[in-house]
């Protein structure tokens, strides 16, 4: 490709959207809401571009730059991308763009809040497209805030408040972020004194012997900083609250792309720095996966709150990313990958479609429903699709995922694989429960006001519905990505390779 | 001898005398001169000392320092002072003289220079007492108000009480030593049980100072009663005042802590405890000036945790991180001031529906206590992110731990004040009414949090060329 930087102007394009937003006067709703939609569809378009213009029999990095940052920090403000990251961007920008489209019917404040929502866009972007540690890191801190204002102004107060929701989500994630800094720290520490140079960059840190106690206890840091992120059990109470109580943008981007970070990071960081301590602590790790995936999927029997249902089903699917990443092969990783992406699409779909019904009837309890397909038929497809995704049908990328994942797990641990197995028919009993409850049967004749989807509303259906199908009919598109990304990392730290897959 | 060397200093004083005899001679009606010449002035001074960087030198046999490092303070007292004036424009209005107050700031700044490149235990007490008499005069300054004349009087009485401290540490390290000078008593030094009891002596008179736990106790009071510039001046002004003689002090008169006389460690403990209590106090605070003042305590932590580590990143980390502090604790306080001219109130509820009356204020506030807390793109996280790497790079891996878990916490009390902001709601909708001059301040504030955060490499060259002259 020729010298345009794509990757920086995908980051910018948000961030730039935001300024111009920022100087308009707060009543322009209509300018505002079309600057948001251009510049994250421009960041959409530039990362297809990126995508198609990645060079796969090549490999490793590609897009990169670098501008000297932080001299005595060895920090660099590096860009760049490979097969792990692209998937990632993809659903950002997707989710991203869907996400504007999704709250396209706010009416107070509308100003502040796409502000914040394009500032909380191009923060999650950052972090899949850096190689530096530090701004990773301070792309993923940046996120943060902007979250926590959005809930507090634009959320919902219904079983929790939203206050408490966005502190309760706040807190939890900075507290893990705390020692998931300590750890690089302590990272970037270690490996300036073994090897005299001071540098963030994730792939030189990644080249240097740490002992194996240096690595347990960093990689157990950085484990309980991105597990809570992942919300991973017993760190999880966070996810459904916070979901819960933010409004639809934010719980759309914060399950479908937020959480991946956290699973990315694992894998990107923690994995590719410290695969001795990683050995050490994946069995603890696919044990606790085993919380997320059972003991989740049993609270979401019990739930009538269709955003509690999503939110403990996100935590549950979440199960299926940490026993892939635990296994520790080519083929789980992959399938962690590809689950990471299947599930943010998925869980940003039925996020839109749960926000949209909201709006119109201002009650979230699935018992309140019955019989919306005669109503809204377009909003029924949307949740069909979001839902048959989540319980993992094949022709929907998520079948890939899991079934990836349990394939090279189980080569791994095979209790535990079994055990998560297990989690696929709890997903589609709850799932097709409130699904059938809300949208089959009867005509309910309260419900007759409400107007299907139109307009601005079938784009988040169109955009994520399409790589639903896409990823599930051409699971190469992705996998040819992920399979070289995650080679890489494999060669790296010297996995063994299991079986041809895919 | 080049007096020139000593231009800064000179100048400074002489516009504090300049100024309180401005006032003496012209009649109250204007006021507004009086302050025009203490900020124009001190302005002057501030690029003065931006644009002519001096030379190292030792003056009168080691008694007075000029290097980069005493100059970066005297960089950092001269903005804080530049921004505290600048903001305090509108809140001075209620004094009927105004030149006391001026000149007595600026004769605090020139203490605070003193203290910073003194090279001797006598020329460091007497810039401390400058500040400190100045500042016992400035907590008091509004005369009707009983709370800012207890305020005075507690700083008095505990002042005078850690100065004493302070004074009996030294007279017991030149008992042993027979020296006052730093670098002397560095050669001198000798692992003996006296001099182990001088150095926590004189550690007690600074902890007093820079508000260490537990020697904190008369932060939140003074802090709440004194005039809201003043308090900010105090909080960061005085503070970087403390650090800048406490790590002078350590690093050339007691050297790597060894045997005996490990200070390092009792630094770390120190700044464990006071990260730790500041903290979880702030937690409950109802009141902006309490909760900024618990929060300053906080704050000396984690600075603390830099000088406990005294290799290159920590002490880089407490020169950068004294400096951010400025912008990010004048921002807050800026915005409390012109909150409190408007209102009258100090408590949290006086900021309800800020982001409704005052958009720009309640952004400027939210960013400046995030950039205490530490939260990227805003400073704070680039200065934290020193500090603790020269903890754990000290061995302080639990210091770290400990330092980053509780900035995560102390982002509780300050999104506290954010949620009131953006979601309270406050009788009257009329935007606050503020000055220019406060207006400048406010921007200054953040766009220095925000450049820094974003690109904080130049600064910390700056101060990493500054820490070479104690190294």
């Amino acid at each position: 490709m020729n010298d345009f930087p794509f990757l920086l102007a995908t980051l910018l394009a948000p961030l730039l959207g935001a300024v111009i937003i920022m100087c308009l006067p707060a009543g322009q709703h209509k300018p505002i809401k079309y600057i948001a939609a251009v510049s994250t569809g421009i960041s959409l378009v530039l990362s297809l571009i990126i995508a198609g213009g990645y060079d796969k029999n090549l490999g490793g990095m590609q897009f990169v730059m670098s501008v000297p940052w932080i001299k005595d920090l060895g920090v660099n403000f590096a860009l760049g991308v490979d097969g792990i990251s692209i998937p990632m961007l993809l659903l950002t920008t997707l989710i991203g763009f869907s996400a504007i489209f999704a709250s396209w019917k706010i009416a107070e404040r509308v100003k502040e809040f796409f502000v914040l929502l394009l500032i909380l866009i191009a923060g999650v972007m950052g972090t899949f497209i850096t190689t530096d540690l530090f701004i990773f890191l301070l792309f993923y801190e940046v996120v943060v805030i902007p979250i926590y204002l959005l809930v507090i102004m634009f959320g919902s107060t219904k079983r929790v408040t939203k206050e408490y929701a966005g502190m309760k989500l706040t807190i939890y994630l900075l507290i893990g972020s705390a020692f998931l800094l300590a750890g690089v720290i302590a990272l970037f520490v270690k490996a300036k004194a073994l090897s005299g140079v001071a540098s963030m960059d994730i792939a030189f840190l990644g080249t240097i012997d740490y002992s194996v106690g240096f690595q347990l206890i960093v990689f157990a840091f950085m484990a309980f900083g991105f597990g809570t992120l992942l919300s991973m059990f017993p760190f999880h109470s966070w996810s459904p609250d916070g979901y819960a109580g933010a409004p639809t943008a934010v719980s759309m981007i914060h399950a479908g792309v937020l959480k991946k970070i956290g699973g990315y990071g694992l894998i990107r960081i923690a994995l590719t720095i410290l695969p001795d301590g990683a050995q050490i602590i994946a069995p603890i790790i696919a044990v606790l996966a085993i919380g997320n995936i059972v003991y989740a999927a049993f609270i979401c029997l019990s739930q009538k709150d269709l955003k509690y249902i999503v939110g403990y089903s996100s935590v549950s699917h979440m199960g299926y990313v940490l026993i892939g990443i635990a296994a520790l092969n080519i083929v789980s990783l992959n399938g962690a990958v590809i689950m990471m992406f299947a599930h943010g699409v998925m869980a940003a779909l039925f996020f839109a479609m749960i926000g949209n019904l909201y709006e119109k009837s201002h009650t979230r309890n699935i018992d309140d429903f019955g019989g919306l397909a005669h109503q809204m038929p377009k909003l029924t497809a949307g949740f069909m699709i979001a839902g048959l995704a989540s319980l993992g049908l094949p022709g929907m990328v998520n079948f890939i995922g899991e079934f990836t994942i349990f394939v090279g797990a189980f080569s791994s641990f095979k209790a535990i694989t079994v055990l998560a197995i297990t989690g696929i028919v709890f997903t589609a009993l709850y799932i097709l429960k409130a699904l059938g409850t809300m949208l089959f049967g009867p005509r309910n004749e309260k419900w007759d006001h409400l107007r299907d989807l139109k307009g601005p509303e079938m784009v988040p259906l169109l955009v994520l519905g399409i790589a639903i199908f896409v990823g599930g009919f051409f699971p190469f598109t992705l996998m040819d990505f992920i399979n070289g990304g995650v080679g890489e990392i494999a060669q790296q730290i010297g996995l063994l390779k299991i079986g041809g897959l895919l | 001898m080049d007096l020139s060397l000593l231009m800064i200093e000179i100048l400074v004083a002489l516009l504090g005398l300049a100024v309180l005899i401005t006032g003496l001679v012209l009649p109250v009606q204007h006021n507004k001169i009086v302050s025009g010449i203490a900020f124009w002035g001190m302005l002057l001074i501030l690029a003065y000392s931006i644009a002519v960087i001096p030379e190292s030198a030792s003056l009168f046999n080691g008694v007075y320092q000029i290097d980069l490092y005493g100059h970066y303070f005297k960089i950092l007292f001269l903005a804080a002072a530049v921004l505290v004036m600048l903001m305090s424009n509108r809140y001075t209005e209620r004094f009927s003289k105004k030149s006391e107050f001026y000149g007595l700031v600026i004769l605090a700044t020139t203490g605070m220079m003193l203290m910073a490149a003194a090279g001797e235990f006598i020329t460091l007490y007497i810039g401390l007492e400058l500040m400190t008499i100045s500042f016992y005069i400035l907590t008091a300054y509004l005369l009707e108000d009983k709370l800012s004349g207890e305020a005075g009087l507690k700083y008095l009485i505990l002042g005078a009480l850690s100065s004493a401290i302070l004074l009996f540490g030294v007279s017991l390290v030149y008992a042993m030593s027979g020296t006052v000078n730093f670098s002397e008593i560095g050669a001198a030094m000798k692992n003996q049980p006296v001099m182990l009891a001088g150095l926590v002596l004189i550690l007690a008179g600074f902890a007093f100072k820079i508000s260490v736990v537990p020697f904190h106790m008369w932060t939140p009071d003074i802090y709440q009663g004194a005039p809201i510039p003043i308090t900010a001046y105090l909080s960061v002004g005085s503070k970087a005042a403390g650090f800048a003689a406490l790590i002078r002090v350590l690093m050339t008169a007691f050297g790597p802590g060894e045997g005996l006389l490990d200070w390092n460690l009792l630094l770390a403990v120190l700044a464990a405890i006071t990260i730790l209590t500041g903290n979880l106090i702030a937690l409950v605070q109802q009141d902006i000036k309490r909760l900024l003042a618990y929060s300053s305590i906080a704050q000396a932590g984690y600075i603390l945790a830099g000088a406990a580590a005294a290799n290159a990143y920590g002490l880089k980390g407490v020169l950068f991180y004294a400096m951010i502090y400025v912008f990010a604790n004048v921002g807050a306080f800026a915005v409390a001031t012109a909150v409190e001219t408007d209102t009258g109130k100090t408590g949290i509820e006086a900021f309800a529906g800020l982001s409704k009356r005052s958009p720009m204020m309640a952004a400027i506030m939210s960013i400046c206590m995030l950039s205490l807390a530490g939260i990227p793109p805003m400073a704070g996280f680039a200065g934290k992110f020193y500090l603790f790497a020269g903890a754990i790079q000290a061995g302080y891996l639990w210091l770290a731990v400990i330092g980053l878990v509780m900035s995560m916490v102390s982002v509780y009390y300050y999104l506290n004040v954010a949620k009131v902001m953006y979601i309270g709601e406050y009788p009257s909708e009329m935007p606050i009414k503020i000055n220019s001059g406060a207006v400048a301040a406010l921007w200054i504030c953040v766009i220095a949090t925000i450049v820094i955060g974003c690109y904080p490499g130049p600064l910390s060259e700056l101060a990493g060329y500054a820490i070479q002259a104690i190294m």
